[in-house]
């Protein structure tokens, strides 16, 4: 435990370790076997992984030791996160214990949970703060702003690292595999380490801006890893789509950093520094909520968020393992994290605890059911998942906006595993169909894939939010959460696209599935299990599709204390204090287990006992109107393409053409001409009546000068001797005079 | 003190000096020549040593004797190179850095 604990202020490894595997592969992978620049990257997330492991340990003694509430001295002695609070001892890393006293005492309401009957957990009842370890140093000051550098591990990082590294691991061992023979496969290793160092660089950060640098970082590798094929022009337009498409919403992020950075004093980016101001009284909240909508603009586009989602399912152009971890497991959910990390600014700019709606919250719901929605008309199996991932994504920020913390922050980790499990399972499925991702080229490849089938069956039902699965548990946490409110009641609009979308999920999930696995085979060839390296990696992440929800199980389970994530994830530092957790619902989760059974059940009737009204898009105007519209995407790209960018570029383009015409090409004309004549000029006056008579005048006067000059030159030493002494006393009587003449 | 006299003499031997090495053709005459010029200066520092009642005058001399043995060595030593080469110790016939 010693160690573990120790771990916890030596975070700034695992990025480190990850970079330092990327620049391997990258200088010297070319050289290696395929099989050695695998192992490198293989063997650099799994020291990362067990590290992380050891981290989780750390924190988790952390925060059921009483030691916990203590500050762990660590980084420089100068470094003050909180410079509003005045003095500080000199062996405090963080903050004196005064700061922390009136700042982080925050109580977790855990007397209902005992009053349901819960085995006590050793803290129950009585308020408890654990401090996070930030290991911070002073990377450059400006005036009386200490721009730092530093790493922050508290629950919600610890929870990253090991979805993060857990992931990354399975990841690129199935790679191995998948990617066998590929013509850049150095390249793609390399990508695959540099994202996991960035990602976890990001999740570690103390500061803003260090969050940034990470956010751009896993959005280049995102970037480099979807145009992984890109002598095709659909992959290279889809790396271009996600790229530009981020930029919007970065424009938002760094806006809304430098606004909350100056609504907080301007005097620090430490991200507890910022939640600090944004609970503390003196809050401007005008700023807060500017600073805050423009960070969920950067949210939007990197979380898939409506609608600036549209890049997410081109981006499944990638290869379906860089799907499975970057854009479903880990990369898209840093918007969620941002805001999860951030929470006090959205909580006070927002003011989620005494409103019923808000811009948060509200696009999260509409996200989550668009997506739902859209993932009806998509043949491409990668596809329904992406439209999926952008829905659960829209699931975790409603909750985080409906004040559901732990509930958002539990389904991101449920999801990274279910998810990264069905994109695997799409891929081991797409490895056995001769790489196509179309549904209807597949069928009945349950009886062809036994182990894919089951495991991809398994994470469908924890997708779907069927009871006891890992997204039940979470989902169910989102809704009860939604359904109690922040102390102004309900957010019932949120709470109805909630069980919407519970319904859709496991009606789409259930038609992709029953569309893949069962009925005949229409394919071509014969379909066969993928090889052990594919499909160990799925049985992994399907356990914990199963059971990941009962860390946060509603009821003590023995080993397993009641709520035990949310004793060791939610914050109890820089923490809206006044966060009411809601409880289990018996009453919510019949009614969400209920829809999605009758979701199933719908898709088992509609696509595989072709009961209902089939063909109606081809009979009924107003049908096929809403079939045109969703097999669009909403003309979301057509707006974007056509419309904003068309509508654009084709005036910028007359107006650059125009004034490349007529100011430019004149100008350079001009020049052209005009240089012309200085030039001729110049060579007459200047250079032949200038240059040319002073530099022949030097010669001849040297020539001269030196035909008078060897005359002097006998070789005789005697006569140079003579002028010598006759120097010296000529010199000797001019200094006899004048210092006669100065004494007279 | 009869310091004027002392200058007076250093200022003939110097000027004896100079003229002997400006205007002798033969080698060792120069050398000589140079000889008398140091000497003269040897004059007149302890002469301005012995009037100031500041020894280092003498002891400028003395290291000036030291010196010039130096340079008697290393002078007569040209002038007999200068002699096997040519046969004479004619200064004016070597000037073959004449311009």
């Amino acid at each position: 435990m010693e160690f573990a604990t120790e771990m916890l202020t030596r975070a700034w490894l695992l990025p480190a370790i990850m970079a330092a595997s990327f620049l391997v592969i990258l200088l010297i992978g070319k050289r290696l076997p395929e099989k050695g620049r695998s192992a490198i990257g293989i063997g650099a997330v799994a020291i990362c992984f067990v590290l992380s492991l050891v981290m989780v340990l750390g924190w988790v003694d952390r925060v059921e030791s009483p030691s916990g509430s203590e500050v762990v001295a660590c980084g420089n002695e100068d470094y003050r996160p909180n410079p509003v609070e005045g003095e500080q001892p000199a062996d405090s890393g963080f903050a004196d214990e005064a700061a922390i006293g009136a700042l982080g005492m925050v109580a977790i309401p855990t007397g209902e949970s005992a009053a349901v009957g819960a085995v006590a957990a050793p803290k129950d009842g009585e308020a408890k703060s654990t401090v996070p370890v930030v290991c911070a140093v002073t990377w450059f000051s400006v005036g009386d702003v200490n721009f730092e550098f530093g790493f922050l591990v508290d629950g919600l990082s610890v929870m990253m690292l090991f979805v993060v590294t857990g992931i990354s691991l399975l990841v690129h061992i199935y790679s191995r595999e998948y990617v066998r023979g590929d013509v850049r496969y150095t390249h793609y290793y390399a990508f695959l380490s540099l994202f996991t160092a960035s990602m976890l660089f990001y999740v570690l950060s103390s500061n803003t801006l260090q969050m940034l640098m990470g956010w751009e970082l896993v959005g280049l590798c995102s970037f480099g890893l979807i145009g992984h094929w890109w002598e095709e022009k659909k992959n290279s337009d889809a790396a271009l789509k996600a790229f530009i498409t981020n930029r919007v919403g970065d424009v938002g992020l760094l806006l809304g950093i430098i606004v909350v950075f100056f609504a907080a004093g301007a005097t620090s980016f430490n991200v507890f520094h910022l939640n600090e101001y944004a609970l503390s009284g003196a809050a401007n909240t005008t700023l807060l909520l500017v600073g805050s909508l423009l960070l969920f603009a950067g949210v939007t586009s990197k979380s898939g968020q409506f609608p600036l989602h549209t890049w997410l399912p081109d981006a499944m152009a990638g290869p379906t393992p860089v799907s499975a971890l970057i854009h479903a497991a880990t990369m898209v959910v840093a918007g969620v994290y941002l805001i999860a990390r951030l929470y006090a600014v959205f909580w006070g700019g927002l003011e989620i605890s005494g409103s019923t709606i808000h811009y948060v919250a509200l696009i999260g719901g509409i996200t989550t059911v668009v997506g739902a929605v859209l993932a009806f008309v998509q043949n491409d199996i990668k596809k329904v998942l992406a439209y999926s991932t952008i829905s659960q994504l829209g699931y975790m920020v409603m909750a985080l906006g409906v004040g559901a913390w732990t509930a958002g922050v539990f389904h991101l980790f449920t999801h990274a595993f279910f998810k990264a499990a069905l994109f695997l399972g799409a891929g081991s499925v797409s490895h056995a169909a001769h790489h196509t991702f179309d549904m209807r080229e597949m069928g009945g490849l349950r009886k062809y894939m036994p182990t894919t089938h089951k495991t991809f069956l398994l994470s469908s039902l924890a997708l779907a939010g069927i009871f006891p699965f890992a997204g039940f548990w979470s989902k169910d946490e989102i809704l009860t959460g939604a359904n109690a409110g922040q102390g102004a009641g309900a957010y019932y609009l949120m709470l109805g696209m909630g069980l919407l979308t519970a319904l859709l999920t496991a009606a789409y999930m259930g038609r992709a599935y029953l569309m893949t696995f069962w009925g005949e085979y229409r394919g071509h060839g014969t379909p066969h299990e993928s090889p052990r390296a594919m499909t160990v990696p799925l049985v992994i992440l399907t356990v914990f599709a199963v059971g990941a929800g009962l860390i946060n199980f509603p009821f003590s389970l023995g080993a397993i204390p009641a709520h035990w994530f949310e004793d060791i994830v939610q914050p109890t530092f820089a923490f809206p204090s006044e966060l009411e957790v809601a409880r289990f619902n018996p009453v919510i989760a019949a009614i969400s287990l209920g829809l999605a059974v009758s979701g199933v059940a719908i898709a088992w009737l509609y696509y595989q006992r072709k009961i209902g009204l089939h063909g109606l898009t081809s009979r009924n105007r107003v049908a096929a109107a809403g079939y045109k519209l969703l097999d669009n995407k909403l003309y979301l790209d057509v707006l974007y393409t056509d419309t904003i960018v068309g509508g654009v570029k084709g005036p910028v383009a007359r107006a650059a053409s125009w004034f490349n015409g007529a100011v430019i090409d004149r100008v350079v004309n001009g020049a052209g001409v005009g240089a012309r004549l200085v030039g001729d000029h110049a060579y007459k006056y200047v250079d032949q009546g200038v240059v040319d008579t002073v530099v022949n005048a030097t010669g001849t006067a040297s020539d001269e000068s030196g035909q008078f000059l060897r005359r002097i030159q006998t070789g005789k030493v005697q006569q140079y001797g003579a002028l010598l002494f006759g120097g010296a006393v000529a010199l000797g009587i001019i200094f006899v005079i004048v210092s006669s003449l100065i004494n007279a | 003190m009869f310091l004027n006299q002392f200058l007076l003499l250093a200022a003939v031997l110097f000027c004896i000096g100079v003229y002997g090495v400006l205007t002798r053709r033969n080698g060792v005459m120069v050398l000589m020549s140079i000889e008398l010029i140091l000497n003269a200066v040897n004059i007149n520092l302890i002469a301005f040593g012995t009037y100031l009642s500041d020894p280092t005058g003498q002891a400028f001399a003395l290291f000036i004797i030291a010196v010039a043995a130096a340079e008697v060595g290393v002078g007569l030593a040209i002038v007999l190179m200068l002699f096997r080469s040519r046969r004479t110790i004619d200064i004016d016939t070597v000037d073959e850095l004449k311009g």
